[in-house]
């Protein structure tokens, strides 16, 4: 074997994460950083010091779309593929660049310098079409940039040498309400906390009734106190706070502005709860796209622990240590799910636990751990500094405070909108300049899709729950190609655990495309309905239980789409049931309508 | 020991606190078709074969704590049909060609099927492409009926104490590797011995020269329903199986 090249760099990435295997998905990563893919010598290498078995680095390393074990292209180009990047015309660019470069979907060039394909939405919604190019996001494609790009993937020109505009990913922050427009400093939330107290900090939560912001809507104060009162366990005893900053749900780009521009509210956030509950360590888990993030959060992080915001003693309270590191995702969406995610921390295949026990009592390596929402834990952070009778007088009764939603798709000014809880989805409509809206997706593939009679409901747990997406569809759109391409959102990104999301989304999917192809027929239809029923029944995680929602919404809500794609309304047939019976009747003598069939 | 009684399709069940509900059943001779679950390994709850409803919820039975007061519904209409559907699944994302496998019979999927009177795979069959590994001396694995029940990933993990298996790739391209370079399973330390020789519930894992041993027509499940079985299906753990 010959691993001597590969020690090289794997060396220093594995003495910086002290051979613990349970950083082996961001050993991968950084492996694959260095090397342009995982080698098969690297893999046997990295087994070996890691003392892990090889097929299980190989089995996690194949989990995930981002990390490859054949050499994709130098350049990997990946164009991102919600459906806002299609309306806004993803695929003719991208044939166009296959063109230019000569290139095929899914296939390295012969040369080996590039490799295109679709990957899931990227979280630029609001500035698509989007690409990533070696893990980093580009924004705003268009023709012109398509052939410049080709071209400069053609000269071999290095990715730090492009136009610094390709890589610019605006806020794009349109209205401010307490938390976007709020002004405060790094650690003071933190200092009210201390002075709160960690039982002063919980009374607060309960009164605020923050509920989570990640798409359950658990109640916050509830998860940490669960949390605070589990023992730890073995040798390692500590409790962690886990921040999910997957944000993987197709059309939700939230987090992406929080994390860029109110970071030190986030790390806040997560040192109260981390001194509410009793925790030392603060976990983020960054999704892969949201990479070109990371250089700014861990410099950040670095200018916290000079400040004293962070390590031993925070602020000066003795007894209180509390850390934050970031673990990388790696392109898979049911990562965003809190078990699945704990097992990539752990870095394994992220595929969702059982559960019980859920996190508060074993999470991360066991230990009693909070899985929450970015915007969750900005909210916390407001909420220590500001008590929590301030934040339940915001919103409605049962849904306090404000709610930061996504909006994208056929508006006039897509980008982030804070509104207290409650805004009616006209409201919405109208404050981002939705003409001609005919429907509208809300919190993602996974939620619901409302149509023109609906938009008078309000964004509320109690009516229309939220984790923030809202993509506005235009009357000219085909609603059943909305609903197609969530099938095959869901089939790329099931994890493959259970048999009826496995299977099930594949087969939705396949079914979809008969549809869209025109060959499909009623029948078909009725396929997908009792399979969702069986998805939605018996899979093992939330993904599998809502694969079939935007299907079964759009079926319910915009059935001409697709009787328009439908090659017979009915199934025919080939022969006539009640014809059939004709020979009875004259043997028993009978024509009445009992005798008949459909009468 | 505390005990508690719950209801199974209105049959009181006793059961120890900390057993499942197929724990609960299995030793009430009460049968809940299951795949992934076996006695002798911790429950997975993968192949949503055990779905039944407790309380009014969908739950999987070989996770699923059997609590007091319980009422589970197991062999019902809306249930058996969900169930029925799941076989088909994994009938067509497969490739099973019952007639010429050598597990015939013995095969609990196909055992099943009849159980559940699944009458056609109803869905577009995948046709993967799966290889066949006969590079061992001794096993023949032919990857192409593999259910990924990861009973042979447990067996060789926590009893062979060897990882022999494990699975790779996402959604419908998760498939079973063995821990080798070459990917072949002559490379590994398998072998006879290994309790994950015996514990595959189809036929993926095969030893060679023992063909046909039993004539079809005279094997475990020709001749009593998979349904009926209850004391050998708890006795799993007893004996190998062949
Ligand atoms: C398939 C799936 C994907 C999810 N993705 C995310 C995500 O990207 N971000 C997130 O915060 N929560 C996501 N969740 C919800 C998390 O499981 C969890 O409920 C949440 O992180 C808890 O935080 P909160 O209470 O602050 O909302 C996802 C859930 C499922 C089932
Ligand atoms: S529902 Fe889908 S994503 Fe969730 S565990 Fe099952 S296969 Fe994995
Ligand atoms: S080889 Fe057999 S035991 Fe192993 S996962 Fe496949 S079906 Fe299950
Ligand atoms: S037997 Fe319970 S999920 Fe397989």
């Amino acid at each position: 074997m010959d691993d001597f090249k590969h020690c090289a760099y794997l060396d220093p990435i594995l003495t910086r994460f002290e051979n613990r295997s349970d950083y082996l998905v961001q050993i991968l990563r950084e492996a694959q950083d260095c090397f342009g893919y995982l080698h098969q010598d690297a893999i046997d290498y990295l087994a070996t010091k890691l003392n892990l078995p090889r097929a299980r680095v190989e089995g996690a390393a194949s989990f995930y779309s981002f990390l490859h074990l054949q050499p994709p292209g130098r350049y990997r180009v990946l164009f991102s593929d919600n459906i806002t990047d299609r309306m806004l015309g993803n695929q003719a660019l991208m044939e166009r660049f296959c063109r230019n470069l000569w290139v095929e979907p899914g296939k390295p060039a012969e040369d080996g310098l590039v490799s295109v394909d679709f990957t899931s939405c990227t979280g630029m919604c609001d500035q698509g079409p989007a690409l990533l190019v070696n893990g980093h996001v580009l924004t705003r494609m268009s023709v012109e940039r398509v052939d410049r790009i080709s071209e400069l993937i053609r000269g071999k020109v290095a990715l730090t040498d492009w136009p610094h505009e390709y890589f610019v990913v605006a806020d794009n922050i349109r209205r401010r309400d307490v938390l976007l427009g709020g002004d405060w400093q790094a650690g003071e939330p933190i200092r009210a906390a201390l002075a709160r107290g960690a039982d002063g900090v919980l009374a607060e939560m309960k009164l605020s009734n923050l509920r989570g912001r990640g798409g359950a809507g658990f109640t916050t104060a509830v998860k940490w106190e669960s949390a605070r009162l589990a023992p730890c366990q073995g040798e390692r005893a500590e409790r962690y706070i886990v921040c999910n900053a997957d944000e993987g749900e197709p059309g939700t780009f939230k987090d992406r502005v929080l994390l860029n521009s109110y970071a030190d509210l986030l790390f806040d956030g997560m040192t109260v709860a981390g001194f509410a509950v009793g925790a030392t360590k603060g976990l983020v888990y960054l999704r892969g796209e949201y990479r070109y993030l990371l250089p700014k959060l861990l410099a950040n992080l670095e200018r916290r622990r000079i400040d004293g915001l962070l390590g031993t003693t925070v602020c000066g309270q003795v007894g209180f240590d509390f850390d934050i590191e970031i673990h990388l995702g790696a392109g898979a969406y049911v990562c965003g799910e809190e078990t699945a995610l704990i097992e990539s921390l752990e870095g394994k295949r992220g595929v969702p636990r059982v559960r019980p026990p859920f996190p508060v009592t074993r999470g991360y390596l066991g230990q009693p751990t909070v899985v929450n929402n970015v915007e969750t834990l900005c909210k916390a952070a407001t909420i220590a500094l500001n008590g929590g009778a301030w934040f339940a007088g915001l919103g409605t009764k049962q849904s306090t405070g404000t709610k930061l939603i996504s909006v994208s798709g056929d508006v006039e000014v897509p980008g982030i909108y804070e509104y207290p809880f409650g805004v009616s989805v006209d409201r919405v409509l109208n404050d981002c300049g939705a003409g001609n809206a005919q429907a509208v997706q809300i919190s993602g593939a996974s939620g619901v899709c409302l149509a023109v009679h609906e938009f008078g409901r309000r964004i509320a747990f109690e009516d229309v729950p939220t984790a923030g997406a809202f993509m506005v569809f235009g009357a000219h759109r085909d609603m059943f190609e909305v609903a197609r391409n969530f099938s095959h959102f869901f089939a790329h990104e099931s994890c493959g655990f259970c048999t009826p999301c496995r299977v099930g989304t594949a087969l939705v999917a396949k079914l979809m495309d008969k549809v869209a192809s025109g060959s499909g027929s009623q029948y078909d239809i009725n396929e997908i309905v009792s399979l969702q029923r069986v998805m939605q029944a018996a899979s093992h995680c939330g993904l599998g239980q809502a694969a079939c929602n935007p299907v079964m919404d759009t079926l319910q809500k915009f059935r001409p789409a697709y009787e328009r794609h439908l090659r017979a309304l009915d199934f025919e047939p080939s022969f006539d049931l009640d014809e059939s019976l004709a020979t009875s009747r004259q043997l028993t003598g009978r024509d009445d309508s009992g005798a008949h069939f459909g009468q | 020991m505390t005990t508690g009684t719950m209801l199974i399709d209105g049959v009181p069940v006793s059961f120890e606190y900390g057993q499942t509900i197929m724990e609960a059943a299995m030793a009430a001779k009460i049968f809940i078709p299951h795949l992934c679950h076996h006695p002798e390994f911790t429950p997975q709850g993968s192949c949503k074969l055990c779905t039944v409803k407790a309380s009014g919820r969908y739950v999987s039975a070989c996770t699923m704590s059997a609590k007091d007061g319980m009422e589970v519904e197991n062999n019902t209409p809306d249930l058996n049909d969900k169930r029925r559907t799941l076989l088909q699944m994994l009938f067509v994302e497969g490739n099973h060609f019952c007639p010429s496998c050598e597990k015939s019979g013995n095969c609990m999927l196909q055992a099943l099927a009849y159980e559940l009177e699944m009458l056609s795979p109803r869905f577009e069959q995948f046709f993967p492409n799966r290889p066949v590994d006969a590079s061992h001396p001794d096993f023949l694995l032919d990857f192409n009926r593999c259910i990924l029940c990861e009973l042979c990933v447990r067996a060789s993990r926590d009893v062979d104490g060897k990882n022999v298996f494990a699975l790779a790739g996402r959604g419908i391209h998760k498939h079973l590797i063995v821990n080798a370079r070459s990917g072949q399973l002559a490379d590994t330390d398998f072998s006879l011995q290994d309790r994950a020789a015996h514990v595959c519930p189809v036929g993926v894992i095969l030893e060679k020269r023992k063909g046909f041993a039993v004539p079809i027509g005279q094997r475990q499940y020709d001749e009593t329903p998979i349904g009926q079985q209850m004391d050998e299906l708890a006795a799993r753990s007893a004996k190998a199986e062949e």
